[in-house]
């Protein structure tokens, strides 16, 4: 699964451990999501939409369907 | 450009705290242990009720040791819950696995000590050490 965590985050000026503060998880779990290692679950994936105001389709995208 | 972020310290401090309750609760039952084995010998030479009571010690404090790293676990965020339930799972079949064919070189005479229980919680400690360590860098 792709996202776009990193951008957004960018956009923003969050760096890794602002965004796992806001998420309530660790610094190493905002990299690994980042670079692909682990897919977050379905109630991680909406707490992320919520703070970044999107839809979760807007951060995740299946790689299998693009 | 947005720096606001809602910016909770609340997970993080939860995390330290259960870490901190687990190892408190590791130290104290593993005293307990050094207490129930050696105090019959070194300390109240023998008295049976002092055994029980230490062994009844031990117990508990193993039992309030189960709890707070349950709770430790249900506080870490996913990947970490993740990395610790790859390593359990391995430490828990290599242990299984291990200590039975341990137990068959013993029954069988294949070796010519005892085989321990200690043996076997010392492959488990060092197999989910590992397990953690591999996770880690994994994810890293």
């Amino acid at each position: 699964m792709r996202n776009r965590l990193k951008v957004l985050r960018a956009e923003r000026d969050w760096t890794q451990a602002d965004l796992a503060h806001a998420l309530e998880v660790s610094r190493q779990t905002v990299n690994a999501i980042e670079t692909g290692k682990f897919d977050p679950s379905l109630p991680l994936a909406f707490k992320m939409a919520r703070l970044f105001g999107l839809a979760i389709e807007e951060i995740f995208q299946d790689e299998a369907g693009s | 450009m947005n720096k606001s972020i809602p910016d909770t310290n609340a997970w993080e401090a939860r995390t330290k705290k259960n870490t901190k309750s687990l190892a408190l609760w590791t130290a104290a039952w593993t005293l307990s242990m050094a207490l129930a084995t050696f105090g019959p010998k070194f300390i109240w030479q023998g008295d049976r009720l002092l055994t029980i009571l230490a062994i009844l010690l031990n117990l508990g404090l193993g039992i309030g040791m189960i709890v707070a790293n349950k709770r430790h676990l249900k506080g870490l965020d996913e990947l970490q819950q993740k990395i610790q339930l790859e390593a359990m799972a391995l430490a828990l079949g290599v242990g299984l696995v291990g200590g039975l064919s341990y137990s068959l070189l013993d029954i069988t005479n294949l070796i010519h000590s005892d085989a321990e229980i200690s043996h076997l919680v010392i492959l488990m400690a060092l197999t989910y050490m590992g397990g953690i360590v591999a996770g880690q860098v994994r994810y890293k």
